[in-house]
């Protein structure tokens, strides 16, 4: 054929790895979609909300000289609250599950139901390619998303306030987002496996949720029964021995992946906080109630931003199990 | 001995103790039109998936354009468009998005698109509805967009499971006729699945029949009913305008033809088996005597009948 010789001689340019193309489609897919949309409305709501009361009181919050974070007034927007409604990064830990678990619960078995996987399939692409584009659009998204609203806000505080912002300030806030990011992650991997794991979407989804809520409601309450009932009675011990027993028990609630979420956003943003673990009073005398610098709070949320990072890894490690060998058919 | 391009060597599939394919070797020579015929649940979609390296056989290999498509499915799915019985695409976009998106993935530039998208478009026939949403498009034009799917990669093979499922036959006939052409004309391999016989007796040059994860019998239609069929022979029946008397005198007269193994007589109706074709002779016979006749029937065995005997043996 005339026409097929054509094509076949002009000459090959720029040519986009098929693991571009799939990030591009389901990036276009997810911002076209009624579901992104409502979820960004739900975010920025949260936000305008919390900045609304953040302003509200930050006068009072700034002023108060017993408070050693007092002068960092960015950190403050994002934290201050007249107990009306959470601080943002509160309000986060609730809905960064819920945006990573929506993003995510119908990835792979809705491309099943539909059909497309097959073909898709059949197209010169490795399979890993999809579970990662799946992966990474929805994550950049919602890094945008992110990126943008915290960056409005310390826009909009320059141009209110005037008032200068510390490098210190910018780098607490950066980290804060990168952990929030990797927050969204772990539940998006999670929500992965599960779309790859069961056929139905309803029922991935219900198993996110259900896991979502029980890290977030259930399981302080069982590790407080188990504790109760395994642990002696505290009079009878010493000091060093309950300081022993808290520790393990915030190791046990720390497995918790909403739990190492909030150590961290507390730490990153509340530059006073000086140990997520119980303090001595050895440890306590002498210590001047100072913010820390970044590098020092940056050290005591590292073993949880890695055990988030982990646990998000060991997710995808599952979900690339699951599907690298598997019969894909329709 | 040319070397075949697709090559399936004792291929195995199980899953639990239910083998779903059980040994099989198939050997398709470029440029074929193959159809793979069997029932429903015969273990057809499974092979394909195996050639495809989409499950991995139990045992065995399948080799397809000289790659092994279970250690090396890409390089396969390079040269290979597949479409699969159930076709699925994305609701939200138009078919000329579909197809496009498809086309990037096999690595075409943004320019080869333009023109093999608006190529293969006219070869299937969609163009003027490529600008519309695949949701409202009927099974036989998903099925073209299917087709187009497969031949924007510019395949060597191409693998049908099931193309003609679900379409009416007007669009069936268009779809092997187009099917048939673009083999011809572009020098395609093409493995067609279906539990249709009529239509892969349209097509196919060559038939394997495929029942219950093996492969009973292939070759063209010919040898396949000369294979199961050359013991029976040949049958002619002749109806005249009068019953004929018993006992028939002429009978004694043709047993003397060798090739005659047995004629059976029901009222005007005469019917012949012989081992090789002896109708215009056994018209002149007739004629000569003085007889009317008023109709000769050469029986020819079809693909049903070959399928009926197949099936006749298993059950």
């Amino acid at each position: 054929m005339m026409s097929q010789s054509l094509s076949k001689t002009v000459k090959k340019t720029r040519v986009n790895s098929p693991f571009s193309v799939m990030v591009h489609k389901e990036m276009a897919d997810h911002i076209r979609s009624w579901r992104f949309i409502i979820l960004i409305g739900l975010i920025i709501l949260t936000f305008i909300a919390s900045m609304y009361v953040s302003l509200g009181n930050i006068r009072s919050a700034i002023g108060n000289v017993n408070d050693p974070d007092h002068t960092f007034l960015y950190l403050k927007l994002l934290t201050t609250t007249d107990n009306s409604t959470p601080p943002f990064h509160v309000f986060l830990s609730f809905l960064a599950p819920l945006l990573g678990i929506s993003l995510g619960f119908d990835a792979v078995n809705s491309e099943q139901n539909k059909g497309t996987l097959t073909r898709l399939m059949a197209q010169p692409v490795y399979r890993d390619n999809l579970l990662l584009a799946k992966f990474v659009s929805a994550l950049m998204l919602v890094a945008a998303l992110f990126l943008v609203l915290v960056f409005l806000m310390i826009g909009g505080g320059l141009v209110l306030t005037g008032v200068r912002m510390e490098p210190q300030e910018l780098l607490r806030i950066i980290g804060f987002i990168v952990i929030s990011i990797t927050y969204v992650g772990f539940w998006l991997s999670l929500s992965i496996v599960l779309s790859i794991k069961f056929r139905q979407a309803a029922t991935s989804a219900l198993t996110a949720i259900g896991i979502w809520l029980f890290f977030t409601v259930f399981y302080q309450i069982v590790v407080n029964l188990a504790i109760r009932s395994l642990l002696p009675d505290p009079a009878f011990l010493t000091q060093d021995q309950i300081l022993g027993y808290n520790e393990l028990i915030l190791n046990v609630l720390r497995i918790a992946p909403n739990q190492l979420y909030t150590d961290a956003s507390t730490t990153m943003l509340m530059p006073s906080v000086r140990s997520l673990g119980p303090m001595t009073m050895e440890q306590m005398a002498g210590a001047i109630p100072a913010p820390l610098p970044f590098k020092e709070s940056l050290m005591i949320v590292w073993p949880q931003v890695s055990g988030m990072i982990g646990a998000t890894v060991t997710c995808f490690a599952l979900s690339y199990y699951l599907f690298m060998r598997r019969e894909i058919r329709s | 001995m040319k070397n075949p391009i697709i090559q399936l060597k004792s291929l195995t599939k199980c899953y639990g103790s239910q083998k779903a394919v059980n040994n099989l070797n198939l050997d398709i020579q470029k440029g074929e039109i193959f159809g793979l015929l069997g029932p429903n649940g015969a273990g057809k979609t499974t092979t394909i998936l195996m050639m495809l390296g989409l499950t991995d056989p139990t045992s065995g290999s399948a080799f397809v354009c000289g790659y092994n498509a279970t250690n090396n499915p890409i390089s396969v799915k390079r040269k290979v468009g597949y479409m699969p019985d159930s076709l699925g695409f994305y609701d939200d976009m138009t078919a000329l998005e579909n197809l496009m998106y498809i086309a990037r993935l096999n690595g075409l530039t943004e320019k080869e698109i333009k023109i093999r998208t608006a190529e293969v478009m006219e070869i299937v026939g969609l163009s003027s509805v490529m600008n519309k949403k695949t949701s409202a498009f009927s099974r036989g034009m998903k099925q073209r967009l299917g087709l187009a799917d497969v031949l924007i990669k510019e395949p060597e093979v191409i693998i049908l499971d099931e193309p003609t499922l679900g379409i009416d036959p007007n669009g069936v006939r268009e779809f092997l006729t187009l099917i048939k052409r673009l083999s011809k004309e572009q020098e395609l391999t093409v493995l067609l699945s279906s539990h249709h016989l009529h239509h892969v007796q349209q097509v196919c040059d060559r038939v394997g029949i495929f029942v219950k994860g093996e492969l009973l019998a292939q070759g063209n239609i010919d040898t396949l009913s000369g294979h199961l069929f050359g013991k029976a022979g040949h049958v002619v029946s002749i109806s005249l305008v009068n019953d004929i008397p018993q006992p028939w005198t002429l009978e004694q007269e043709l047993q003397k033809l060798e090739t005659i193994k047995q004629i059976t007589i029901n009222k005007n109706t005469v019917e012949f088996e012989c081992e090789q074709v002896i109708t215009p002779e056994l018209v002149r016979f007739f004629v000569e005597k003085d007889y009317g006749i008023l109709g000769v029937y050469q029986k020819d065995y079809g693909l049903d009948d070959i399928y009926q005997k197949y099936f006749e043996d298993i059950n």
